[in-house]
């Protein structure tokens, strides 16, 4: 594995490289805990959801959930990586209010899924490819918080027990664009998989990053690991702010700690956690409570052949199929509500092979562009799928223009109604009868003799006329058709 | 194997036990024995021997995905020294 090469950062010194790996923490999907029967769902009065099980009263055992195991492998499969038929379950000891068990029940040395990687996206459609050191499960820690009152910590375990996808990334990474990347390319997989949702705003995708710098090709530095950071800006600010901070010390002299720090978004700087007095000794050993988790080849397979089409295959059959760009397949198929809106409207076109390219660049720079714009998302989309194609159709049959699309789109967005007869209604056909087109040409240029000196002389002038030949068409004279007779009554 | 005071002190201290000073020797000395016990384990050949995590060849049980739980919020607190509207409150753990 090479990693694909980043952006290095300017010191005093010259250029430093950033080496970065990830640990991402992935809520599962489902409806019940891990090792209980309590229920998963976010909110909840406090300790709602929640089982003796997952307060370790005495005597409780804990009972593996089967989908939970279902979506790990269905992740591992989704990450191209290999999936252990035998994995164990080992108790991480440390004790702390937030796990009343005193262990996180984790996978250490024999993981459920191992080696594997995947292929992110870079911008202006280039790609990179990040090796996948290993996923695990485990089980998510109950919710402090602190704010509460000045001397007291409140705790709910609605959230403890909940089953965790411990992703680790090969130290592929090198700077912070690919950083993002990656957390935005795991996230689209698992909500394609359905096995996670990928809402950072609930805490159900956190990122702990590492980072260290190099000179380009030189011995790798000590790094610093940065916790539970809970969006993808941050993570690249995270990376940007870390990096800077390394080479800075290293460039005075320094010598750099390796600890575990504090991304602080309003200030933009990393802050140490932890004293290294209190460096952690997990004492993990197999959990006693549990067997080892076995199951076949055969269970596997089944959850493979069952797999939905993910990102990277909708992307390489819309460039195969359709004759997209690259860039265009990616930020179609990035987010699955988008490529799925985007399959609507290939559902609706009558001729895909005419007008599926340009309904990806109406998706992409009309719909999305407008829904941008009003801060919305494509869930509430006004225009629908069938509305969308018919405007394609449209254009791609040459019954409007593309400018008249435009105008098209906008009643549509703002009124509804079904674009073919709103074409009809309105008188917004475009003119294709040349005897008409003609007809406004040798007027326009029969009242402006003197432009049509200048634009004989000037042949770039000629752009003139074809403007005033559509505005005096209200927009629906074709434009090739435009463009031809002028430049043959012109002469030029 | 065996374990000296500071030892001693970290594992009390890790498993959050409070041991006094004056109890360290002992302890110590009742650990060297247990490890001096298990100590004979390292006679066997176990080359090649896989770890043995169970005594009787059976599959793990597993659970379907179904709430069966919860909803027993004040069963859950209730042997907790301080609650209000049925978070359990601990001594603040952050600065």
């Amino acid at each position: 594995m090479t990693a694909t090469s980043g952006k290095l950062m300017k010191g005093a010194t010259g250029d430093w490289e950033v080496v970065i790996g990830m640990e991402i923490h992935a809520q599962v999907t489902s409806k019940s805990k891990l090792f209980s029967g309590a229920s998963t769902a976010f909110g909840g009065d406090p300790n709602t959801h929640v089982s003796l099980v997952d307060v370790a009263m005495p005597g409780m055992l804990p009972v593996i959930n089967e989908e939970c195991v279902r979506q790990a492998v269905r992740t591992g499969l989704g990450l191209n990586a290999k999936i252990n038929l035998r994995s164990v379950f080992d108790r991480k000891n440390y004790f702390y209010p937030d796990l009343p068990q005193g262990y996180q029940i984790s996978q250490y040395k024999d993981p459920i899924v191992g080696e594997g990687e995947v292929t992110v996206e870079l911008d202006g459609g280039k790609t990179a490819t990040v090796g996948i050191e290993r996923l695990h499960i485990e089980q998510d820690p109950g919710k402090m918080l602190h704010d509460q009152s000045p001397s007291l910590s409140y705790i709910d375990y609605n959230r403890c027990g909940v089953a965790l996808m411990e992703i680790v990334s090969k130290p592929d990474i090198r700077d912070a664009e690919q950083a993002k990347a990656y957390v935005t390319k795991l996230r689209s997989i698992m909500r394609y998989l359905g096995t996670c949702d990928g809402d950072m705003e609930k805490g159900s995708l956190r990122a702990d990053v590492n980072v260290s710098v190099r000179k380009p090709g030189g011995p790798l530095g000590t790094r610093c690991e940065i916790k539970n950071i809970n969006s993808i800006s941050f993570i690249g600010q995270a990376v940007e702010a870390e990096a800077r901070r390394q080479i800075e010390i290293i460039e005075d002299g320094g010598v750099i700690e390796q600890e575990t720090r504090r991304f602080d978004p309003d200030k933009g700087e990393t802050r140490s956690m932890r004293s290294k007095e209190e460096a952690h000794d997990y004492r993990y050993f197999p959990d006693p409570d549990l067997l080892p988790l076995e199951f076949s080849q055969a269970f596997v397979d089944e959850l493979k052949a069952a797999l939905p089409e993910l990102p990277d295959q909708k992307k390489a059959r819309f460039i195969a199929d359709l004759g997209l760009s690259p860039y265009d397949a990616s930020v179609l198929v990035a987010e699955r509500e988008s490529a799925a809106f985007y399959e609507g409207v290939l559902e609706a076109l009558a001729d895909r092979a005419r007008d599926g390219k340009l309904a990806a660049n109406w998706v992409i720079n009309e719909l999305f562009g407008r829904l941008n714009k009003e801060g919305r998302d494509i869930s509430s989309s006004p225009v629908s799928a069938s509305q969308l194609a018919s405007i394609v159709a449209l254009i791609g049959e040459g019954t409007i223009s593309g400018k008249i699309a435009k105008d098209l789109f906008e009643i549509v967005w703002s009124e509804g109604g079904d674009p073919r007869e709103l074409v009809e209604s309105r008188g917004m056909k475009q003119v294709t009868d040349l005897g008409a087109i003609e007809k406004v040409v040798d007027e326009i240029i029969a009242a402006n003799p003197d432009k049509v000196a200048q634009a004989k002389a000037k042949p770039q002038l000629a752009g003139w006329f074809v403007g005033q030949v559509m505005k005096s068409s209200g927009g629906k004279a074709n434009p090739q058709a435009v463009n031809d007779l002028l430049k043959s009554k012109l002469g030029i | 194997m065996s374990v000296d005071a500071a030892t001693v002190r970290r594992i009390a201290q890790l498993a959050r036990i409070a041991v006094t000073d004056a109890e360290v020797p002992h302890l110590q000395g009742e650990l060297n024995a247990m490890l001096a016990f298990v100590e004979q384990l390292s006679e066997v050949n176990v080359e090649g021997v896989e770890p043995m995590t169970s005594v009787t060849p059976m599959a793990m049980k597993k659970r379907q995905d179904v709430v069966t739980d919860g909803d027993i919020a004040d069963d859950i607190v209730k042997n907790a020294p301080m609650t209000e509207n049925n978070f359990f409150l601990v001594p603040k753990v952050v600065e």
